[in-house]
């Protein structure tokens, strides 16, 4: 194993510093150190050190939709983004609502080797709203399952919710919900409102997402469960995550990159690109969502990355797939979005440290430390660049941001001390 | 020559501004005379293709511009999605293509997706005539509305114009609203709260929910098409209560002033939206309505098409 001696890193936002990574590990850190015979070195001057970006919200279509991604692929976008750990969604095909379907995915993980690859298990049989997957079994296996998502679709039955917030608690699992009343976004295309009924396309209203949320966290809090509610997308939503967390109720909540910066009116022209679910919102709850992830009431960043197939998106609106890519982006994003007032300590909690403690992969989100596990990214907080949907590494090409010149650059990203991003190129 | 209508296409109604629109009816004006010669056709758009493209049914719009671009010597293709390469699940961008490969100078399309013309004009050099898209707009319809108001009141400029029934779904509602703002109408929206789009609050329009409160007041009247299948998906509770809050029947037309005219996109529902003595009373435009779309579909052609190459 290469020994890498890494000059003059800000370890988050801590002065500069050396770094000695060495089997695996960070072995030490201080000024001048020497790497001995046969480092590599890296200079790192003017770079910040973060722990490993960690997502909980990965869509890589493997198995079932590998034209469009696959874990490797999708593996390969993350560690450009500076991911060092993703959590595989389980819609897909067949859904992951088995052991043998997560061992699948977390073994396909491994061997692509470029981030830890943990798959989130369905929460219902095929994902359809009906019947209880084996939860326990995939707890148990190789892919040790610790969050359960029938993302994309909403567990909507609330008798099957509330069981299944409880039936998780036997091995500290987590429910993460999609939160959308079904009924009420029958046929949606959009965020309801003005935008929405200028393009006569049918609305998506927000009270369909605060209305589970709000059943969902009084149901978390009478069965003394942890609910994690999925890419919360308006205001309204915001404002009963406050009201539940200063309740005691143990809930956590992410955001997507895309939530933080578009808005609704990028449906104008109806190019799908910009179809998502949740949908692009409004303005005001851009800002609130913003808001929300700076004082912590949103917990984390997640990408939804979401690839889908040219064909898939080279059509009529309603006809399009929802979903936009992320995972090479999302930092750049976030950045844009909310970065003078995160600063790069708010960064590594709301896009590491803290989706690793919601995941519990404890060897992800740390700091980068003597003795700690050498998994981080070293990234560029003054270069630019601009968005290229064909030099993306992700087999799709659905990225939002065509075009657009975006802030910090990931030059490299590090998993357990080996490389997987070296000059901002994946290894392999 | 370029044409005389500086617009590569008509997606919305608000791609118009009150000059274009103005033009477009002044045009049809003129069209509208050459259909009382015994010789209809102008050699105009002779050598252009036109390519009617047709995902929806609608006979009505069809024909209508059919006989526009025929009377103005442009060959016509008609390509309608029933038993085309379209039902065996070709994409519109493929049909773009083709159409793109066939040289189509123009395409009219009709479209159950909203922004399906807009797509379309993504992918093609030629011209895109929204001929409506799902439930989003039908800008001729809007023209071929205006220029009936004209044609009756000698104006359009101030006139009070109510708006009735579904709006929610309705792409002649939305056209309508933008080219009726332009013009410098004034419009009210009459619907159960329910068929109103919640974001109509910022449309430049008045919203009301009683049908009795607007009639006294009004210039035209123009009734939506309900169709029957909303009152399962519990927007109203019944037809008969539909007819009976919303429809214009005999007594509600007393109450209108003695010029206003009734109007109606077509195809009614007798005795739902509209009474049918109402419908075939002197007030209503709906025959005119159709008469006029071949003359503003003629006015929009020639001023787009017209004069380039």
């Amino acid at each position: 194993m290469t020994t890498f001696l890494i000059r003059g890193a800000r370890i988050v936002d801590g002065d500069p510093t050396d770094l000695i990574i060495r089997d695996g590990v960070i072995a030490e850190t201080g000024p001048n150190l020497t790497g001995g015979p046969g480092a590599e070195v890296i200079d790192a001057d003017g770079l910040v050190a973060l722990p490993g970006l960690v997502d909980l919200h990965t869509h890589l279509r493997e198995p079932g939709r590998e034209d469009a991604e696959t874990v490797e692929s999708g593996s390969r976008a993350a560690a450009l983004g500076g991911y060092t750990a993703v959590c595989a969604m389980a819609n897909t095909s067949p859904v992951a609502d088995t052991a043998g379907v997560v061992e699948q995915v977390w073994r396909l993980g491994r061997t692509a080797g470029l981030v830890d690859v943990q798959p989130i298990g369905a929460v219902t049989v095929g994902l359809g709203g009906e019947q209880l997957a084996e939860l326990g079994a995939m707890a148990d296996s190789a892919a040790q399952v610790r969050i359960f998502s029938d993302d994309g679709h909403c567990v909507a039955d609330p008798r099957l919710m509330r069981r299944a917030l409880e039936y998780v608690r036997a091995f500290d699992g987590v429910i993460a919900q999609h939160a959308e009343e079904p009924r009420l976004t029958d046929g949606a295309q959009m965020h309801e409102g003005i935008t929405s009924a200028r393009l006569g396309l049918p609305g998506w209203p927000a009270v369909a997402e605060e209305a589970i949320i709000a059943r969902d966290v009084l149901l978390a809090e009478h069965v003394g469960a942890r609910l994690h509610v999925c890419h919360v997308s308006t205001a309204g939503s915001v404002e009963i995550l406050r009201w539940a967390k200063a309740r005691g109720i143990a809930v956590t909540a992410e955001v997507t990159p895309h939530h933080l910066l578009l808005t609704d009116t990028r449906a104008d022209g109806y190019d799908p690109v910009f179809k998502v679910n949740p949908p692009l919102r409004t303005g005001a709850d851009v800002d609130a969502l913003q808001a929300a992830l700076v004082d912590g009431v949103i917990d984390v960043v997640a990408t939804d990355h979401a690839p889908h197939a040219v064909q898939d998106k080279e059509c009529e609106w309603p006809y399009a797939r929802p979903g936009m890519l992320g995972l090479e982006t999302a930092l750049s994003v976030v950045w844009l979005a909310v970065g003078h007032r995160l600063g790069w300590d708010g960064v590594a909690e709301r896009l590491s440290r803290a989706p690793a403690r919601i995941a519990g992969l404890t060897e992800h989100g740390h700091d980068p430390a003597p003795g700690r596990a050498a998994t981080f990214t070293l990234v560029d907080p003054a270069a630019r660049w601009t968005v290229d949907p064909a030099g993306l590494a992700s087999r799709s090409r659905n990225t939002p941001y065509a075009g657009l010149d975006l802030p910090v650059r990931v030059v490299a990203t590090f998993l357990r001390g080996e490389p997987t991003v070296v000059d901002g190129k994946a290894v392999r | 020559m370029t044409p005389p209508l500086k617009l590569k296409h008509l997606l919305s109604a608000g791609d118009l501004n009150r000059d274009e629109a103005t033009l477009v009816l002044d045009t049809a004006t003129e069209m509208a005379a050459t259909a009382g010669r015994e010789v209809k056709k102008l050699p105009t758009l002779r050598g252009r293709t036109v390519v009617n493209l047709f995902y929806e049914d609608s006979t009505r719009t069809r024909i209508s511009f059919e006989a526009a671009a025929k009377r103005l010597s442009a060959d016509v293709i008609n390509f309608s999605a029933k038993g085309s390469s379209v039902s065996k699940g070709e994409s519109l961008k493929d049909t773009a293509l083709t159409l793109q490969a066939m040289g189509a100078d123009a395409v009219v399309i009709r479209h159950s997706a909203s922004g399906a013309p807009h797509r379309l004009a993504h992918w093609i050099d030629g011209t895109v005539i929204n001929a409506g898209d799902g439930t989003h707009e039908h800008p001729t319809q809007a023209l071929l509305d205006a220029y009936t108001i004209r044609s009756r009141h000698g104006r359009i400029e101030g006139l009070k114009v109510a708006i009735v029934g579904d709006v929610l779904h309705s792409r002649v509602a939305r056209s309508n609203v933008a080219l009726l703002h332009t013009l410098g109408a004034h419009v009210t929206l009459v619907a159960p709260p329910t068929l109103l789009p919640v974001g109509a609050v910022a449309w430049p329009v008045d919203l009301g929910f009683d049908l009795d409160a607007v009639l006294p007041t009004a210039d035209v009247v123009m009734m939506l098409r309900v169709q029957r299948e909303r009152m399962t998906d519990s927007f109203f509770p019944s037809e008969r209560e539909y007819a009976r809050r919303y429809g214009l029947d005999a007594d509600r037309v007393r109450s209108l002033p003695s010029h206003a005219i009734v109007m109606h996109p077509g195809p009614m529902n007798r005795g739902m939206e509209i009474a049918p003595e109402v419908a075939d009373s002197a007030r209503s435009t709906i025959v005119e309505q159709v008469a006029n779309g071949v003359s503003v579909r003629m006015a929009v052609l020639y001023l787009m098409l017209g004069g380039s190459r």
